[in-house]
């Protein structure tokens, strides 16, 4: 299980500050973590007197923020700073694109998602009020790092006070054996194939959730059908989740980009909150 | 399902299957004739892709009552390769062609191996509807020539549109007696199509409208030989050419032009027109199964290539899968793919037995036929019917048929595409929610508290529409589905065109399909490609406007107590249950007089799909009962009834009462319980009053008196029979 102690936030001074830092204070006090800071420019009077005026507004940190002045380049500043301060999350926000109620991931955020050593939280719309979290949907593929995050997303859940969290297991079309269905008699294999594999599923995540306490939650295991990856973010988007929880995929690499799928899809696009576990 | 069982209902549903293979028959003979020689090919290739395409697709293919051979489509393709092909050499020309015919088989057989049954889904529908209206736009200005006698006339197709008032001059003014007879007979055959549908007498629809137009000039031919002392007026050249000897005079494809770029082109636009003539045709005929199967597309692809293969190396046309013939299967009660296989044997013994007699028929009917097919696919019925949907669709339409007209199939068909999808682009005003979306797995289905729940992001139109469909694909019809368009900002018309058939289809196989989420685009649900424009929705009562009629049944209903409502509510559940229904798509019920037991009311359904499609209303009266009663219908014994015997249906005996069984059919599946139910009474009461067609289904017995609206006075008389039936069966 995932346990945030030590939580990164970048300090860009944009309009967006404000209610990024405060999101950023109030997880670090529910998670218990120490925040801390880092800007990829200059150390001037100016950023420090802001930051200090903004920290007065925030409410109180139960650790005192520890701020980092570094030059460079943006990506590798922050990625070096994950390593030596041995940090477990990084918080990140996502960009809105205009007029539309759509998110996504700005280029220097991907490269962060893809690279950090550590957990990724994107936050879509950063508020300076708390918003509560009442539903948070995590993944239930098949790999071994399922476990681990659905153990974290409990874990999180009661520390956020959710009470409702929905367990998705997508079931992609590659994994039936009838491929397409195109007859009476195929229909018929299909849905019993798929009832199959649902019940194969679901037991393989019960499993998960006998080492789990989810007394107090609310709890739902539901198959989907859809492509991996992206599915789970429209299901997301449907139930309009607050928070969903995914595994770190397990490569990116250059054909990833091109030939999306798993995460990528989900960057392109983000439905809601968004917590990578690694 | 068990094997056996299923054997067994195959082997008890030859015979009806062997009658509407036969009715089917009557049709394919002078439409394969006549499509053949549109086509500018031998008259016998039709017949011999007809009776190939039945053999071979019977046995392979995965649809269940539809039947194959030379389809309308074809026509215009496989004459402009003929002409191009040939250089004006029209035999040569139809060897290199057969060539074609084979290639475009084996890319078929490739296309349905490949699993691409659904690229017909790439194609708009309104570009659709305006290829084909330009098809039989090609058709008709083409044959109406031939039906006037002349079969000289050459050009383009608007050439030949601008000849018509000529044509016309020519037939009237000429002392050439051949071409005035000839020109007589096709304006005749013309009018026998145009009113045949028109006439519902039972005996004359026996025989299909294009078996009487040849009975008849073959009877004309031999009127002239045997009681007139005239000599036959239709000179030798106008008159059907059929080779001697039928079996052996084979041609055989002349594979020389292979890789010519004429050659593949022709290959191209064959084989694109036969496999979406056949997409269109299976869909369209898979809602009209009274089994309610499902057709496995891929596979007919496949079996329809491999025919075509084989038929092109025996001198026949394209194999397609046809609407108008299915349609006729369906109605003649045709249940598998044996009635495919019967229509191709009668074919064959109509080709050994009678050749000479088919000589004898002048090229005008056969013309007569595809006139009035082309007329119905560029029907101004067809034209408003996009119109209504919305202006843009119009448009596509238009320059789809026009681009289509003016150049080549292909051509036309892209350029339909293309203007579509421009005409989205514009409507939504944004290039980049296509593009940049048009590759993403945009539709999630799960199922949920028993539902099946899809939802679709971003947009759905003929672009993408293979992915929602294949997720449609996968939910059996018996459960309830809701799709959610929601989270899109753009639905086309072709998908809403699609989900309402969709939606047809749930509701005959007992599920339900429901469309949310379109409300919330209310600037989107205004333009006309959204779901209130195209969903059957029923106008609005308004009091004032009630028709002569209307009033009569509103006057009716006062005197009996009964209420009168001018328009159903609520959807109709009881109906389809009864076996009239089956093949028959309901539309609406309207001007209903009802007391709880009983109701009298009009109803309107269609026959057949797409350019077979008839609507008809008629008036019904609908009883109620507690009790439950066995299945089984009611009819006069006629000739009509004779056929239906031989066809495998029993007539039951009612014990003491040799009168009733002389005077009436009755037939159904328990005969003890029927025999049980037919009190003397009841015998009475049908023996002492006017004929009805009288059906049952467990719960309710449907009265149908003739096949349309009933007048005022035949309301009355079949309110009186009914109310009075329904005291004699409930007590």
């Amino acid at each position: 299980m995932q346990v945030f102690k030590k939580i990164l936030i970048g300090i860009a001074f944009s309009p967006n500050l404000k209610a990024n830092l405060f999101e950023a204070i109030r997880i670090s006090n529910m998670f218990g973590a120490e925040l801390v800071g880092v800007h990829v420019g200059e150390k001037t009077h100016e950023k420090e007197e802001k930051l200090r005026l903004l920290l007065q507004e925030a409410p109180d940190l139960h650790t005192p923020l520890h701020t980092i002045w570094q030059k460079g380049k943006p990506v590798k500043v922050i990625l070096n700073t994950c390593h030596n301060e041995a940090i477990n999350l990084l918080i990140l926000g996502a960009l809105q694109k205009e007029n539309l109620y759509k998110y996504y991931v700005g280029s220097i955020a991907r490269e962060l998602t893809r690279k950090a050593p550590c957990s990724v939280l994107l936050l879509i719309k950063p508020s300076v009020l708390r918003v509560p979290c009442k539903h948070i949907v995590v993944n239930g593929l098949k790999d071994e790092k399922t476990k681990e995050t659905i153990k974290t997303a409990f874990k999180i859940g009661n520390q956020l006070a959710c009470k409702r969290i929905t367990i998705v297991e997508e079931i992609s079309q590659a994994e039936m054996d009838v491929k397409i269905v195109s007859d009476d008699i195929s229909l018929r294999k299909a849905t019993i194939e798929k009832n199959r594999i649902k019940k194969r599923e679901d037991l393989r995540v019960e499993k998960i959730l006998n080492e789990i306490d989810c007394k107090n939650t609310t709890l739902k295991i539901q198959s989907i059908f859809g492509r991996r990856g992206y599915s789970i973010g429209h299901y997301a988007k449907i139930k309009r989740a607050d928070l969903l929880i995914m595994n770190a995929p397990l490569k990116t690499g250059f054909l990833d980009r091109i030939f999306r799928h798993d995460i990528e899809y989900i960057l392109s696009e983000l439905p809601t909150d968004l917590l990578i576990v690694k | 399902m068990a094997r056996e069982s299923s054997f067994k209902t195959f082997v008890k549903d030859i015979p009806q299957n062997i009658f509407s293979g036969f009715v089917v028959s009557l049709i394919a003979l002078p439409l394969g004739l006549g499509l053949a020689l549109a086509s500018g090919a031998p008259p016998i290739s039709g017949i011999i892709a007809a009776v190939i395409g039945g053999i071979v697709t019977s046995i392979l293919g995965g649809s269940n009552v539809t039947i194959t051979g030379p389809g309308n489509g074809l026509v215009v393709v496989i004459l402009a390769a003929i002409t191009t092909l040939g250089n004006g050499d029209m035999q040569q020309g139809f060897l290199y062609t057969l060539a074609a015919i084979v290639v475009s088989g084996i890319v078929m057989v490739i296309l349905g191996f490949l699993r691409l049954g659904s690229l017909g889904d790439f194609f708009p529908s309104s570009a659709i509807q305006g290829m084909l209206a330009a098809i039989g736009i090609g058709i008709f200005a083409k044959q109406i020539h031939v039906m006037l006698g002349n079969l000289n006339a050459k050009g383009s197709i608007i050439e030949l549109l601008l000849n018509i008032p000529e044509g016309i001059k020519y037939y009237l003014t000429t002392d050439n007696q051949s071409v005035f007879y000839a020109g007589s007979v096709g304006v005749i055959s013309f009018l026998i199509m145009v009113f045949y549908s028109k006439i519902r007498n039972r005996y004359f629809q026996l025989i299909p409208a294009p078996m009487w137009i040849v009975v008849l000039s073959v009877g004309m031919y031999y009127y002239y030989q045997y009681f007139s002392e005239a000599m036959y007026p239709i000179e030798k050249g106008l008159l059907i050419t059929l080779p001697n000897d039928v079996l052996s005079n084979f041609a055989f494809p002349d594979f020389g032009k292979v890789l010519e770029f004429d050659f593949i082109n022709a290959v191209i636009a064959i084989t694109l027109i036969a496999s979406i003539e056949s997409l269109l045709s299976i869909k369209a005929v898979d809602k009209l199964d009274p089994l309610k199967r499902r057709s496995n597309v891929n596979k007919d692809i496949r079996a329809l290539g491999l025919a075509t293969v084989i038929s092109g190396f025996l001198g026949g046309l394209n194999v397609v899968t046809v609407i108008a013939r299915s349609s006729v299967n369906v109605n003649n009660k045709g249940t598998n793919r044996s009635a495919n296989f019967f229509h191709a044997s009668f074919l064959v013994l109509f080709i050994l037995l009678f050749a000479t007699e088919l000589r004898k028929i002048p090229l005008a009917a056969l013309a007569a036929i595809l006139v009035y097919t082309g007329y119905k696919l560029a029907s101004p019925e067809n034209i408003r019917k996009v119109f209504r949907i919305g202006k843009e669709q119009l448009l596509i339409f238009l320059i789809t048929l026009i681009t289509t007209i003016a150049t080549s199939l292909i051509t036309g068909i892209l350029v339909g595409i293309l203007a579509t999808f421009f005409i989205h682009v514009v409507i939504n005003k944004d290039m980049l929610l296509f593009l940049s979306n048009l590759l993403k797995p945009n539709v999630l289905m799960f199922k949920e508290d028993g539902k099946y729940f899809v939802s679709v992001d971003h947009f759905s139109s003929f672009l993408n529409y293979t992915k929602l469909k294949s997720k449609l694909n996968q939910i059996p019809e018996n459960e309830e589905v809701i799709i959610d368009f929601s989270l899109c900002d753009f639905v086309d018309h072709s998908v809403m065109e699609n989900m309402n058939s969709y939606a047809e289809t749930f509701k005959r196989k007992g599920g339900h399909l429901e469309i949310i989420g379109l409300d919330n685009y209310s600037t989107r649900s205004e333009h006309p490609f959204a779901l209130r424009k195209n969903m059957p929705d029923f106008i609005k009562s308004k009091k004032d406007v009630l028709t002569k009629r209307q009033k009569s049944l509103q006057k009716i209903g006062v005197e009996l107590h009964w209420e009168y409502l001018p328009l159903q509510e609520d959807e109709i559940t009881v109906l389809p249950t009864f076996g009239y229904f089956k093949t028959r798509h309901i539309n609406k019920v309207y001007n209903i007089l009802t007391n709880n037991q009983c109701s009298l009311f009009d109803v309107e359904f269609s026959e057949g799909e797409m350019i077979a499609k008839q609507v008809i209303r008629a008036s019904m009266f609908y009883i109620k009962l507690d009790k439950e009663i066995p299945d089984f219908t009611l009819d006069k014994e006629g000739v009509f009834e004779y056929i239906y015997h031989f066809a495998g249906f029993k007539d039951i005996e009612i014990d003491n009462h040799p009168d009733f069984s002389k005077r009436f059919y009755l037939s159904g599946k328990n005969q003890e319980k029927i025999k049980e139910l037919f009190t003397d009474e009841l015998v009475l009461f049908f023996e002492s009053n006017p004929y009805y067609h009288i059906e049952s289904s467990k719960h309710g017995l449907l009265i149908l008196g003739k096949e349309r609206l009933a007048g005022v006075k035949e309301i009355k008389a079949m309110a009186d029979f009914g109310i009075r039936l329904q005291k004699i069966v409930s007590s």
